[in-house]
């Protein structure tokens, strides 16, 4: 990232795991104008949490990611290449993938997806996928029409960039589980996700 | 339009194209009757089909997963060296 101008917003919804004192420390480390903490009181969300950060953005592009950096330069690689608004990543293509999980998790994870493929048509191949880069400008207005929350956001937000005509490219990303920590896929989600589809059906 | 509009859009041609075929009996009507579930089932196959190909092409990443663990261990050190307490596992 050596020619690249960057700032790290971590928005933390006051987790219990000391994530705001290991952010102050590499604040000390690397100045407060690279890594911004911008905390909230409780957890409210991941959808106000990325309103949130991205009323402290100052850059022109916006990535967005669970965890990790692993993939940044591709992102940023794809996006001086093409000139897309939205560079989003994809578990089910070559040189994607996911790692550590069962064949329940894969079936689960499969079947949304042609699912959603098949109700949606919506012109990306992950539509769960939570690494994605946005120009600063395009984030802001599909943001501003999204209402949905957990996941069910992820998805709502690059369906509605693609009805309303953004350049979306695609990269494949890695994920591996122990990092991100196990999300659970119970009965409920299933039926969020299920609910998620429908509304999209019905309003995009 | 929005997206359901399309779909039923979709299933209001097949059906227009199966009652046209039935009124017009070009092919025999015991035949006709049994083409709308023929197309279930073959929506079926199609979707059992897709998940199936999916399951048994649906990528893992050992190696990239060992890398991982590398790169965040060697952050770790590196932040530790640097003074900064990123804690235990």
């Amino acid at each position: 990232m050596r020619d690249i101008d960057f700032e790290i917003i971590v928005v933390d919804d006051g987790s219990p795991d000391g994530t705001q004192q290991v952010v102050r420390q590499l604040q000390q480390l690397y100045g407060e104008d690279r890594i911004l903490l911008r905390a909230r009181p409780r957890k409210l969300g991941l959808g106000t949490a990325y309103v949130h950060g991205l009323k402290h953005a100052s850059g022109n592009f916006v990535v967005i990611m669970d965890a990790d950096l692993s993939h940044h330069d591709m992102f940023i690689r794809k996006q001086r290449e093409t000139g897309a608004s939205i560079v989003t990543g994809t578990r089910y293509v070559r040189g994607g993938g996911v790692h550590g999980w069962n064949l329940m998790r894969k079936l689960t994870s499969r079947g949304a997806n042609v699912l959603a493929q098949t109700l949606l048509w919506p012109g990306v191949s992950d539509l769960t996928g939570s690494f994605r880069l946005y120009r600063k400008s395009v984030l802001q207005d599909v943001i501003n029409s999204c209402v949905s929350k957990g996941y069910v956001f992820q998805m709502e937000m690059i369906v509605r960039a693609s009805r309303k005509g953004y350049h979306i490219e695609e990269v494949p990303i890695t994920f591996v589980d122990r990092v991100y920590g196990s999300s659970k896929l119970g009965g409920s989600e299933i039926v969020e996700y299920l609910k998620g589809l429908a509304y999209l059906l019905v309003t995009t | 339009m929005k997206q359901i509009i399309k779909i039923l859009s979709i299933f209001i041609a097949i059906a227009a194209f199966w009652i046209s075929l039935l009124e017009t009996s070009v092919v025999p009507r015991s035949y006709t009757w049994m083409l709308p579930i023929y197309l279930i089932m073959s929506l079926g196959c199609y979707g059992l089909l897709m998940v199936g190909v999916g399951l048994m092409r649906f990528p893992t990443c050992p190696i990239e997963a060992g890398l991982l663990q590398k790169d965040v261990a060697e952050a770790r050190d590196f932040l530790k060296q640097r003074g900064v307490d990123v804690g235990s596992d």
